[in-house]
């Protein structure tokens, strides 16, 4: 362990800290702009706001996406809201409000200064939304409207439908758009960044594969700009996309870019349950349906009735029972953990599988069923969809699933990594979730990082440094294309029998059971061994069919995986060293007697920072010292 | 608990826009019907794979029906036979046991064939760069609720807002025609007092964009409408005709 990370946060009380930040900061005139280039990778939330806010200020951009379109990336899933320190509803929302939320939802492992800056940006990112045309949800006066969402008592969340996500990415994408039609951003979709391009320590480029041709090609800049989403996927089931993954910011952790918290992973209350060997993806009902549905399982295990053959006074509400405060609304971790509980004292509402109802029979009988309907009508249409049950008639099953992830790619207040030149955003970087993540929170991250703090850091560094041209026949430009060919072929010319999907879908199984809601150290340690021994097979058994010349996505997904099983291997390593409980993280031998995590404050105040060290050396774990000058630790309480 | 059924599947194989491609035949056992259709394919891909061949090409991302990435004919009907579903979300259980099912990519000489059954769309990324947005730089932003917008505005605004870009209304048109994608888009920022500024240069870049990367003209069949998964009414297409002509009588050079 080496306590040796600095998050460069600038001194001062934390309200002025931002302020204080921007005025001593070094800036790029705007006639240099135009000589620097940025690299963005990524055109979701983080990606496309980055791209079209740099590229309005003049610095030339290039940005790579593998969707056949920028608008397609991950963001666009997005269902419930986005939060923000407007006081809208003069109910006592504030920019300390939203911070103090933040600090306590993340269980105290995140970083003061970052989770107040974004409180402090956020009230803007809904004015540059609207202002682009994001048609949010109204009142009939014609203003905003708002909903609440977990672990919070005020309603300071924008939605549009149950299509946030889309509408803000549409947004920013028509930002992104306006730019490439004005000749300030080179859009290159259908790309994979396979690698890095390090030069005199510096990130100053990328390898990237064009998945129509199949050609290697390299891109080079002044700095390189990684806004490529999370790893849930590494649990194959998640509620990601398909392709989310985590090979860009992977690859750069196997450059040297530090890896933190990697263990910090969201699991989802609200999903709809698993099924079958073939499925390929579980699917959120929103956290915003918490705000009519009230959830609840038969008091006495094995209960079989249908939902309406159980009279009120056999149900339990457990939630309601055991938060009375907060009720429905509790953090995900804590709404997740019930479920799971719920499950094991033999209370699921489907026999042979685990699910518990969110139901919202009360909600119509008191709001009418169009009102619920306008709220939440493309949700219900889709959990129609997919479980033929119809869920104004009968409550919906639901069970906890991947969703999210707090670690990611070690980032300072200027949200660059160790890597000088290389910045990292969005849900890509470790930043100010903590141990778990408030709802309708990764969507202002997102935005907040590229709207607002990322032209402020990246001027400051690029103002700062020298940046001689660097030629396409550099050693470590041709060396780091070379070194993917070589994988490329490796994956190709294997030769085995199993499906990339097949490992993939193993390791997902093993990192659900094992390092997913609850993790213990036995469990953990056999986990490294599963994932070694997986990883060996991978090498020897893959098959990846046809060449490496044209669109396969075979291989696509073989470059995924292969990084998934090396990346996992860290990451229960990094649940086996917390030996503590705090947020998603729960390991059972730490726990209050309620069975809430118990966090070790006195030892694990701290990020943890991976540094990979190569494939036959154990990755050095470094800290981070959190500290507190506002909101102290405490035990978090929702009751 | 779940059935399974079997199927047999023919499906277009066509190796990039050069190849004259042809159809594959393919018979599927034991297909649980609580599968969506993309896991159902899924299946076949492993199969194909096992039996040494080169797995079907097809494009999908979120599964959840909203990045717009997923989309192909099935028999005959783009997304399939449900309204209102893309085919990510079309489940199993809307077909019988023994049926025949036919594949086949988006046809539109604006929609070249990246492979099989993935097509590219990038026309419609170049649609929405012809002014497909408000030129507001970040940071120029007055307050949110600075401008008021009725609820019935923003609705409608909304309504054409949902379009996910997946182009099925452009496949189910007999002249590959994109006016449902492009009013909708069109109408969208025109019924939000943040987009009439720019509305008439908007309206005459988008339809003349549209025109020019090879989508065909409306002729009012009607087939898009029934096509979308997001159920766009084809009013949009009015709307657009009509910021259109207006257009061009007040900006006749633009
Ligand atoms: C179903 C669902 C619902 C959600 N609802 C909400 C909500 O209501 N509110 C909220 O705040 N949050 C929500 N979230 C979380 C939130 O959507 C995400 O955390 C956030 O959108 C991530 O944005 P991003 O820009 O960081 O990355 P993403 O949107 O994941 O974008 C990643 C981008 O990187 C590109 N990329 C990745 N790797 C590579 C590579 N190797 N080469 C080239 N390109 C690459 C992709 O093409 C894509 O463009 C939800 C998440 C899910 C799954
Ligand atoms: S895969 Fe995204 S809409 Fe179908």
């Amino acid at each position: 362990m080496i306590r040796d990370l600095d998050g460069k946060c600038p001194s001062g009380a934390l309200a002025d800290r931002w302020a204080k930040y921007k005025a001593e900061a070094k800036l790029v005139g705007p006639i240099n702009r135009r000589k620097y280039e940025v690299i963005i990778v990524g055109t979701g939330l983080a990606g496309s706001s980055a791209a079209s806010t740099l590229a309005e200020q003049g610095y030339k951009v290039k940005a790579f996406c593998f969707h056949g379109s920028a608008r397609r990336a991950h963001s666009i899933a997005a269902q419930g809201g986005i939060n923000a320190a407007k006081n809208y509803q003069n109910d006592n929302a504030s920019i300390f409000r939203l911070y103090y939320d933040t600090i306590k939802g993340g269980d105290f492992r995140s970083r003061e200064s970052n989770t107040y800056r974004l409180a402090e940006v956020s009230a803007n990112i809904i004015d540059q939304a609207v202002a682009q045309g994001v048609p949010f949800a109204r009142e009939y006066g014609g203003t905003l409207a708002n909903r609440t969402f977990g672990g919070v008592l005020v309603s300071r969340t924008f939605y549009a439908a149950g299509q946030t996500g889309q509408q803000l990415l549409l947004g920013a994408y028509s930002g992104l758009m306006r730019q490439v039609d004005c000749g300030q951003v080179e859009m290159h979709t259908m790309r994979d960044m396979l690698d890095v391009i390090v030069v005199d320590g510096k990130a100053r480029g990328i390898v990237t594969r064009n998945l129509v041709t199949g050609e290697l090609e390299t891109h080079l800049a002044d700095a390189v700009l990684l806004c490529t989403g999370g790893y849930s996927n590494v649990y194959f089931l998640s509620t990601n996309a398909m392709k989310s993954n985590v090979t860009a910011t992977w690859r750069a952790a196997r450059r040297g870019a530090y890896f933190s918290n990697p263990c910090y992973t969201q699991i989802h209350p609200t999903c709809i349950p698993a099924h079958g060997d073939h499925q390929s993806k579980l699917t959120l009902m929103s956290e915003s349906l918490r705000n009519s549905g009230r959830v609840w399982v038969p008091a006495a295990p094995g209960d079989t009735r249908a939902p309406s053959q159980i009279p009120e006074s056999e149900r339990d509400y457990y939630l309601e029972r055991k938060y009375p405060t907060f009720g429905n609304m509790v953090p995900r971790d804590v709404a997740s953990r019930n479920a799971k509980y719920a499950c094991d004292e033999g209370k699921s509402v489907v026999p042979g599988q685990r699910a518990v109802y969110l139901d919202f029979k009360d909600a119509i009988a008191r709001d009418g069923r169009d009102s619920v309907e306008e709220r939440y009508g493309n949700l219900f249409h889709m959990y129609q969809k997919i479980t033929g049950q119809n869920p104004y008639e009968r409550p919906m099953q639901i069970y906890p699933a991947p969703h999210y992830t707090m670690g990611g790619l070690w980032v300072d207040y200027n949200l660059m990594s160790n890597i000088p030149g290389l910045f990292v955003l969005g849900e890509a970087n470790f930043s100010d979730h903590g141990a778990n993540r408030l709802g309708a929170s990764a969507l202002m991250q997102g935005l907040a990082d590229g709207y607002f703090v990322i032209p402020y850091t990246l001027a400051g560094y690029l103002a700062g440094e020298q940046f001689e041209p660097v030629s396409p026949s550099d050693h470590a430009v041709t060396g780091t294309l070379e070194e993917t060919r070589e994988r490329i072929d490796g994956l190709v010319t294997c030769g085995g029998s199993r499906s990339a999907d097949s490992f993939h879908r193993d390791l997902g199984l093993k990192m659900l059971d094992e390092v997913g809601m609850s993790r213990t150290k036995a469990g953990l340690e056999g986990t490294v061994e599963h994932i070694r021994n997986l990883r060996a097979e991978f090498k020897e058994n893959l098959n990846v069919p046809g060449s490496a010349d044209g669109l396969n996505p075979e291989l696509e997904k073989a470059l995924r995986v292969a990084d998934f099983l090396e990346f996992a291997e860290v990451m229960t390593l990094d649940a086996l060293t917390r030996e503590e409980s705090c947020g998603g993280h729960f390991r059972e031998e730490y726990q209050t007697d309620g069975g809430e995590a118990k966090r070790d404050d006195e030892n694990f105040t701290h990020v943890a920072a991976w540094e990979y060290r190569g494939e036959s050396e154990a990755p050095i774990r470094h800290q981070e010292q959190l500290e507190f000058t506002e909101v102290m630790p405490s035990q978090r309480s929702y009751k | 608990m779940s059935q399974t059924i079997s199927l047999k599947l023919r499906v277009w194989r066509q190796n990039g826009p050069d190849d004259a491609g042809r159809f594959e035949n393919f018979d599927l056992a034991d297909v649980p019907t609580d599968l969506s259709f993309l896991e159902m394919l899924d299946m076949l891909n492993e199969q194909i794979l096992q039996a040494g061949g080169d797995p079907i090409v097809f494009d999908h991302d979120c599964r959840e029906g909203i990045c717009g990435s997923c989309g192909f004919m099935i028999d005959g009907q783009a997304h399939g036979p449900e309204r209102g579903t893309t085919v990510c979300q079309l489940h199993m259980r809307h077909y019988q046991n023994g049926d025949t099912v036919v594949l086949e990519p988006w046809r539109a000489t604006a929609f070249p064939i990246f492979k099989d059954l993935m097509v590219d769309r990038s026309a419609f990324d170049a649609i929405q760069q012809a002014g497909g947005y408000i030129s507001v730089n970040c940071g120029n932003a007055p307050d949110a609720n600075s401008v008021p917008v009725g609820k019935e505005e923003a609705s409608d605004a909304f309504e054409s807002a949902v379009c996910v870009g997946c182009g099925a209304c452009v496949a189910s048109c007999k002249n590959a025609s994109a006016s449902l994608f492009t009013g909708a888009k069109i109408n969208h920022l025109a019924n939000l007092p943040q987009g009439r500024p720019e509305a008439a240069r908007r309206a005459i870049r988008m339809v003349e964009t549209m025109e020019d990367r090879g989508f065909g003209a409306c002729s009012n069949t009607l087939e898009c409408e029934a096509a979308c998964p997001k159920e766009i009414s084809i009013k949009v297409i009015q709307k657009m005709n009509r910021e259109y002509l207006f257009a061009k009588l007040t900006h006749p050079t633009d």
